[in-house]
């Protein structure tokens, strides 16, 4: 059985390749490179897989899961402007895709401790651009 | 890894079999049969699969993949007329699940030239008709390098009820 859980949180980034010239930085990502930032409300969907406890009916408290994206997520994210404060975006651009794969790092050893086991991340950069990541 | 990206497109079309009389048509698709046609606000949903690259952090540049759709599919559909103007829809039903596989054989057959040097490869179109009504198309995966084309969707209608 899969459960899903829903995080947002809203931050601002720059895709930049510092190796890259100004044109090769603009052909590659568009207006998110403006070197001065913006930002997004990205929406994370976090599924999660497992069999509901025959005494509590529960795969796993949501409660638990609540706090563990917050610890690792929302917390060193939100409100954060990701190339400055959140590494390893100091030195790995910023794209939803490479965002997708830090989130995962984060994640998937924290859920491997619980009840339940990490399936799927989603992640929204705007309501038109997701990425979907499986650990693959 | 998959990165999806949304469209949108508005179109008008009707539904209407020519080997079928005028009954059997308002029967078979209702509303969507009113000899004047009627349209929508279409969604769609481009899946693109692969891994980052590890210098630019992207499965393809965004302006690429949107360049491409906008070429390929928004330029012939937004605000046309599926039945008249559409090329495919002289001979076939401009459903959504027809809509959606021709949408998805356009792009599978454009993809490997306008992505020659890219290993992304396209996985799925996925096309909003409404909130309400969702059509999705797999894209298989490149080998067999023949069987690139999109799998149809179950037989149109049209012929599921004669």
């Amino acid at each position: 059985m899969l459960i899903t859980r829903k995080v947002e949180f809203s931050a601002s980034h720059v895709c930049v390749n510092p190796a890259l010239d100004r044109a090769a930085n603009e052909e590659l990502y568009g207006a998110e490179a403006n070197p001065h930032g913006h930002g997004h409300n990205f929406v994370l969907e976090v599924t999660l897989e497992g069999e509901p406890d025959p005494v509590s009916g529960m795969i796993i408290d949501l409660r638990q899961v609540k706090q563990l994206l917050e610890e690792e997520v929302v917390e060193p994210m939100d409100h954060r402007h990701l190339n400055r404060e959140v590494p390893p975006f100091d030195r790995v651009v910023p794209t939803p895709e490479n965002l997708a794969l830090e989130i995962w790092r984060r994640l998937e050893p924290r859920f491997a401790a619980t009840p339940a086991r990490l399936k799927q991340i989603r992640l929204y950069e705007t309501e038109d651009l997701f990425v979907d990541y499986e650990g693959r | 890894m998959r990165l999806t990206r949304r469209y949108r497109f508005s179109a008008s079309h009707r539904l209407h079999a020519p080997s079928l009389d005028a009954l059997a048509n308002r029967e078979l698709y209702g509303k969507c049969n009113n000899s004047h046609g009627h349209g929508h606000d279409y969604a769609l949903e481009v899946s693109i699969a692969g891994q980052p690259e590890g210098a630019t952090g992207r499965l393809v540049a965004l302006g690429r993949l949107d360049g491409f759709v906008e070429s390929v599919i928004l330029k012939a559909l937004d605000r046309r007329d599926l039945n008249s103007e559409v090329e495919e829809f002289a001979t076939l039903v401009p459903t959504t699940e027809n809509l959606t596989a021709v949408v998805a054989a356009r792009l599978a057959a454009a993809w490997p030239a306008a992505f020659a040097d890219s290993a992304a490869r396209l996985e799925k179109v996925k096309i909003h008709e409404t909130r309400k009504n969702i059509f999705e198309v797999q894209i298989g995966p490149p080998e067999p390098a023949s069987d690139v084309s999109p799998k149809r969707p179950t037989q149109p209608q049209i012929k599921a009820s004669q």
